[in-house]
């Protein structure tokens, strides 16, 4: 099956690449037949929370006067939720931002929330295509009578 | 899933995580552990939801970070009001902040990503708890058997061995006091009479300390200037302990909010205000036990203020249950709950165990007497107020009762009979509803407690009035009663026999199989023991320790048995469990 194939590519890669760790595997893991859309539900709240959080990181970063405290809050939120699917490409970008944070630094800050919101929409659109993939994969095993 | 394996099945979680893509792959988690999953994704909401379903829950585990509250405060409320152990996580695994976890009373910190088996371990933390709270009760009774042969020369006026003696015990108490929290003080103190510290009690303890200065405090310039026959110097040493402990915490939370404001508190009672006087008491365990100098100086300062604001909180807090509930609070719950209450159910029961054994002094302090903390009872008391007032009826019964022990002589080795104060699930007969939370560990625990409620509730009642009644801040780890199931267990005959017999035998490891044949029919989810509003809390405490000290005795030959996997929970099959 192409689509079955291309998904375990995109997988792999994703794996090998760093971008996703084993948290990722552990959500696998968790889908069961009572929870046969658990995965693609997780990474769907991943996509829209991390959204969100880059918009308001964006937001307090434009300000005049940074509010240091408030985005590293944000950070935290991010990392901790980046963490949730194994994201870890972004979640090591937070770990850098944090520290940008804590030292106060608006320029390091804008550096590394570029650096941080290039890691996650990479990772979305992969996520994007591997839920894609799945449909694809799905529907050729449940085709639709 | 009939086997010991099956014992945390059905565990009931309740998740607190603003981050909705963690919320729910814990519940996934939570689930695929076979636990029974509550999420929820604010504090307060948390909060709102632990109050109005007190006994729904065994466990709770909460994110650190969070929008609305600090996890840490959450902790520090769910200590405070209900008891249950708190597991807190993060993605940040920092030693401080770690340490700051346990220091606010998390019984577990969790550093995410949580796998599987951590979140598979959790029940451990609800079962130690209620094994640390029946070790003890055991504790006491030793305790007090020792306490007892020291003590035996009091009567004897022979003053030089004497007050070796007791400056020497009160010592080590003291120090043990301040290692162990409440827990040696109150074995020393719940050894010899069971005093309850009523409000009138403790007025003249406060006056007392007043008077004498409270940097020059002591046990027996307290005992001296109080005059109250039968009150031994234990007694106040403990609950000195207790109260400089309390008032640490008052005066730090003084501080940290302007003390007028503090009082209006008091009068108001918002539940967030009272919050905050809670979580203000949460973070003084950790300055008293290493800093209790300090605190204490500033204490002294502040004893009027703190006195007065106490005045205030006694007379605006408006308390429908009369004071007298907190000296008779055992009564007030073994007339409620007579049914069938199984202490072992309570101690095995996933509810009520307190987070934090640090915590104790305060959570009794504030729970316990109102004329302490007024905030709390004060709010417990409104937002339960239907509690209470089924609690008054049978208050106003027992509150003629006289004071368990002050008058009797204790023989060495053996337990005084105290009028039944102290029942054995009072919260556990207002919800009767709440078996159907009979938990499938209960069944076991319930066989070994059916003799203590069926056949001697008399003797668990005087047992266990022992070391509950001692302070009125009874220790929260007696809470575990109110995790007994109320219903079904031979009401009649646990009724009769709480309220009336006075006999103090031991219990009996008597058959529980016709408690058991009780259990099975009860559905596993919708059993809720539900802790009556304050005053639940504190029957709950006096409950907890009369069940399980009065258990003590077949409990602990049995203690091999609940040490772990070898526990038979026969009960437990697959239609007792969801």
């Amino acid at each position: 099956m192409a689509a079955a194939m291309q998904l375990n590519t995109l997988m792999s890669n994703m794996f090998a690449t760093g971008l996703l760790d084993d948290q990722f595997q552990q959500l696998q893991m968790l889908q069961d037949p009572s929870a046969p859309d658990f995965v693609a539900e997780v990474v769907t709240l991943f996509c829209e929370d991390g959204e969100r959080i880059i918009g308001e990181l964006a937001k307090l970063l434009d300000k005049p006067a940074v509010d240091f405290d408030k985005v590293d809050a944000f950070v935290h939120q991010l990392k901790g939720s980046s963490a949730s699917v194994g994201a870890q490409r972004v979640k090591n970008t937070c770990i850098q931002f944090r520290e940008f944070c804590q030292g106060k630094s608006r320029d390091g800050c804008l550096k590394t929330l570029d650096a941080v919101r290039n890691d996650f929409y990479d990772l979305r659109s992969k996520f994007q295509t591997m839920l894609q993939l799945e449909q694809q994969v799905q529907a050729s095993f449940y085709p639709k009578q | 899933m009939a086997d010991a394996s099956a014992f945390p099945y059905g565990l009931r979680v309740l998740v607190v995580d603003d981050d909705p893509t963690w919320l729910k792959i814990l519940e996934k988690m939570l689930r695929k552990c076979s636990y029974e999953v509550t999420t929820c994704g604010l504090a307060r909401v948390a909060l709102d939801i632990l109050r109005e379903r007190r006994n729904k829950f065994d466990i709770v585990i909460s994110d650190v970070n969070m929008p609305d509250m600090d996890g840490f405060k959450l902790l520090e409320h769910i200590g405070l009001e209900m008891d249950l152990p708190v597991i807190m996580m993060s993605i940040d695994g920092e030693t401080s902040r770690v340490m700051k976890g346990v220091q606010h009373g998390a019984c577990d910190y969790l550093l995410k990503p949580v796998r599987m088996k951590e979140l598979r371990n959790i029940w451990q933390h609800v079962y130690r708890k209620k094994m640390h709270e029946v070790k003890e009760i055991e504790d006491h009774d030793s305790c007090d058997d020792l306490q007892m042969l020291r003590y035996g020369f009091e009567g004897f006026d022979e003053k030089g061995l004497f007050m070796t003696v007791d400056s020497d015990t009160t010592r080590k108490r003291k120090d043990a006091d301040k290692d162990h929290a409440d827990q040696d003080s109150d074995g020393a103190a719940a050894k010899k009479a069971r005093v309850v510290w009523s409000v009138d009690l403790h007025q003249k303890f406060v006056n007392a300390v007043n008077q004498i200065g409270f940097d020059k405090v002591g046990p027996k310039k307290i005992l001296d200037l109080m005059n109250v026959p039968g009150l031994t110097r234990e007694n106040v040493a403990s609950h000195l302990q207790k109260y400089r402990l309390y008032l640490g915490r008052l005066q730090k939370q003084n501080e940290e909010r302007i003390l007028g404001a503090a009082r209006q508190d008091f009068s108001n009672k918002g539940p967030s205000e009272n919050l905050n006087l809670r979580s203000s008491f949460q973070e003084q365990p950790s300055n008293i036990s290493s800093g209790y100098p300090h605190p204490s100086q500033k204490i002294q300062g502040q004893n009027s203020v703190l006195d007065s604001q106490l005045e205030d909180t006694k007379r605006t807090v408006p308390l429908p249950v009369p004071d007298k509930s907190l000296n008779s609070v055992g009564s007030v719950a073994a007339s409620h709950n007579v049914a069938g209450v199984s202490p072992l159910g309570g101690v095995l029961s996933f509810k009520g165990l307190p987070v934090n054994q640090d915590r104790k002094p305060s959570e009794t302090m504030n729970l316990g007497c109102p004329a302490w903390n007024g905030g709390v009872p004060s709010k417990q008391f409104m937002q339960y107020p239907k509690h209470n007032h089924a609690r008054c009826d049978l208050l106003g019964d027992y509150a003629c009762l006289p004071k368990p022990d002050l008058e009797h002589p204790i023989a060495p080795g053996h337990l005084f009979t105290p009028p039944p104060l102290i029942s054995m699930s009072c919260s556990m007969e207002l919800d009767a509803r709440n078996f159907s939370d009979v938990k499938p560990g209960l069944l076991d625990c319930l066989k070994s407690l059916s003799p203590a409620l069926t056949c001697t509730v008399d003797s668990v009642s005087t047992q266990l009035s022992d070391s509950v009644v001692t302070s009125a801040d009874a220790d929260r780890k007696f809470s575990s009663v109110e995790g007994l199931p109320s219903t079904n267990f031979d009401q009649t005959s646990n009724q009769g026999a709480l309220v009336r017999s006075q006999e103090p035998s031991i219990i009996c490891s008597a058959d529980f199989s016709s408690l058991t044949e009780d259990l099975p029919g009860y559905p596993l989810q919708s059993v809720s023991f539900e802790n009556i509003g304050l005053g639940g809390i504190d029957l709950f405490h006096y409950n907890d320790a009369m069940i399980l000290s009065g258990l003590q005795s077949n409990w602990y030959d049995d203690q091999d048995q609940f040490a772990g996997d070898t526990i038979d929970y026969p009960l437990m099959d697959g239609c007792l469990f969801a």
